[in-house]
């Protein structure tokens, strides 16, 4: 059983995901603070437990003994308070806010070696659509720098992204390089407010060794099957391209490589966000699947101890 | 509220933040501090230095500069006797560590500069700036996309982040002459900040709407000598100051050197021609932002697409500034039509 801290429209999608979507686990508890939240009447109108008396108000819910583990989608502040009190008893944490106390984890690359991990952080939206794609060219060939541009429509981006708009791409960058494998990486993202809204858009681009091209192509293309997987709107929207390339970044020496551009969409699924909101559909769905993965790995354990 | 005798109006000179993108961001610093120490002899108020793009613009998606930022800041600031330094950031490409690094290598003003609807994103950063010592400008770009009303409620967000000034931005080079009066003089009358414009001369527009900005009481204006900006330029500087001169405009700025630093430094090392010509107009018409100008040119032959179809369609689908990476996805669909 799982409780979901924060009862805004991440928290609240993530509910939706896993009471339509999920048969691993079960939605216990919906934690908030305002108990006039729309969240929260519905997790009520659903038969899902609430309180709006945050992390102390779950440890003192009926169902809490039962929870096993705990998505947090409040704030990095929030987090930090929250992650103390939920270690304290021994509850398992998937973490979908800035704060990064523990590993960050993108399911399709890195999400086995992190199963044991009582806290793990997703990284940002923007990194779970493009991180995959920059790790998909690094297990072919060694990437020197990997870039990403993520573009959102205005209205999906929450206030908590527009004030702190410099942890997106920090956090990105660092993502890119520590999970994606590139030697260094960069982040830029663009708030386009066009009505209706536009689709959640992200480029990525590599430059590498130069590799076989069909062989990072397939690399590519695999990653991103098994990516949509669990996010069913996560598309490669055109043929990867490729240049031969001669870089020569500021205060460097030329760099002879391979360039690679990825040209990808996410749409939502439309659950409880619109779905042109595929940026924060990424989010609820891989924090889904890092859910999933270790209710399973947990129940493997417990049957090889038991 | 008109210009009133004897107003001093700030200049802020872009050929060597917006004329990097007309010259893909590959200036030498000897190159740039020829350029700096004219201006300079001219006695402009404000030089700005920075990638095309803002602080941190090196990418794939923007270019890389042929030199570092901290090089051309050093370089430029060195040659300052009269002119104080300045540098734009885009929030969401570079970050407050990049405004770190530019108030260390001796920049006076930063420029936050987001796209017209999206101020808040901005914040932080203007809040930063202030508690930083920086004179600080907020920058709202491709402000032709929404009405005055609704710029004006995003200028008022900048200033109570603490902005000194706030700048109608017309990146697309797209306003009309009485879009123009009507952004200044609602900006004029509802700010207590100083109010600014910089532009493009797209439509061929450059001087004429900078002087109906100062003419509607803009406190500071942009120019570029020889016009070296993105897509056909900015407002040419030697221009606007013989008309300031010609209308008893008070600028304190010499003209001759920058004549001299228009013909013999800054249009010697134009690659492409910074003009208003068919593809560079196109931008202005289409509402497209000017430094979609040399990666669609690119794209465009690379693809063997034509540049006007790219930006039209650029356009239709809404893009806007930073969106680079848009122009060859969109050139691709066109190959497949």
């Amino acid at each position: 059983m799982v409780a979901i801290i924060g009862s805004g429209n991440i928290g609240t999608d993530l509910m939706v995901k896993i009471l339509r979507t999920s048969k691993t686990l079960t939605m216990g508890v919906l934690v908030g603070i305002d108990p006039e939240s729309d969240g929260l009447r519905r997790a009520a109108g659903m038969g899902v437990g609430t309180t709006h008396e945050g992390v102390e108000g779950l440890v003192n819910h009926p169902l809490f003994p039962e929870i096993e583990i705990v998505f947090d989608a409040t704030s990095a502040k929030a987090h930090l308070h929250n992650a103390e009190v939920l270690a304290a008893h021994g509850k398992r944490v998937v973490d979908l806010t800035p704060a990064a106390i523990g590993p960050y984890v993108v399911p399709v690359a890195n999400l086995q070696q992190h199963l044991d991990a009582p806290n793990v952080n997703m990284v940002t939206c923007g990194g779970q659509a493009t991180i995959p794609i920059v790790w998909a060219v690094s297990r072919v060939v060694p990437v020197l720098y990997g870039e990403i541009v993520a573009s959102i429509a205005s209205r999906s981006a929450g206030p908590g992204t527009r004030a702190n708009i410099d942890e997106f791409t920090e956090t990105t960058s660092r993502g890119i390089e520590e999970i994606g494998g590139a030697d260094r990486g960069k982040a830029i993202i663009i708030l386009n407010p066009a009505e209706p809204p536009l689709i959640m858009r992200d480029t990525v681009y590599t430059l590498s060794e130069r590799g076989n091209r069909q062989k990072i192509a397939a690399s590519i293309h695999e990653v991103v099957a098994n990516v949509a997987k669990y996010v069913p709107g996560y598309r490669l929207v055109k043929e990867p391209v490729f240049d031969d390339v001669t870089v020569r970044m500021p205060g460097g020496e030329p760099v002879e490589g391979l360039k690679t551009t990825c040209f990808l969409e996410v749409e939502g699924a439309g659950h409880y966000l619109p779905k042109y909101a595929g940026n924060l559909d990424i989010m609820t769905s891989a924090a889904l699947q890092v859910g999933e993965q270790i209710a399973r790995h947990m129940e493997r354990q417990a049957a090889v101890t038991g | 509220m008109p210009y009133t005798p004897g107003k001093k109006i700030i200049v802020n000179d872009c050929t060597l933040r917006d004329g990097m993108h007309a010259l893909a961001h590959q200036y030498s610093v000897e190159q740039m501090v020829g350029i700096a120490r004219k201006l300079d002899e001219a006695r402009i108020d404000l030089i700005e230095v920075s990638h095309g793009d803002g602080l941190n613009g090196n990418s794939f998606n923007y270019g890389f500069s042929a030199h570092t930022e901290l090089e051309y800041l050093h370089a430029v600031k060195a040659e300052l006797k009269h002119a104080r330094l300045a540098a734009l950031l885009l929030p969401g490409i570079g970050t407050i560590e990049d405004m770190k690094m530019a108030r260390e290598a001796g920049v006076d003003t930063i420029r936050i500069a987001t796209h017209c609807t999206e101020a808040d994103i901005a914040a932080q950063h203007i809040a930063t700036a202030r508690e930083m010592g920086f004179d600080t400008v907020g920058f709202l770009m491709m402000a032709h996309m929404i009405p005055t009303a609704e710029l004006l409620k995003q200028a008022k967000l900048m200033e109570s982040y603490g902005a000194h000034c706030v700048y109608i931005t017309d990146s697309a080079g797209a306003l009309l002459m009485e879009e123009t009066r009507e952004r200044v003089a609602a900006f004029r009358s509802e700010l207590e900040c100083q109010v600014g414009f910089h532009n493009h001369n797209n439509l061929g527009l450059g001087v004429a709407n900078t002087v109906i900005a100062i003419e509607n009481g803009a406190d500071r204006v942009d120019g570029s000598l020889a016009g070296m900006g993105a897509g056909a330029g900015n407002c040419a500087l030697e221009v606007l100051i013989a008309v300031t001169n010609r209308m008893n405009i008070r600028t304190d700025i010499e003209l001759y050197p920058l004549i001299d630093g228009a013909d013999q430094l800054v249009r010697p090392i134009q690659q492409r021609p910074v003009q208003t010509d068919g593809n560079s107009l196109m931008l202005g018409y289409a509402g497209v932002y000017s430094s979609f100008l040399l990666h669609t040119e690119r794209a465009a032959q690379r693809f063997n697409v034509d540049p006007r179809d790219i930006l039209v369609e650029l356009g239709r689908r809404k893009m806007i500034g930073g969106q680079e990476d848009m122009i060859v996805d969109v050139a691709i669909d066109l190959l497949k039509q």
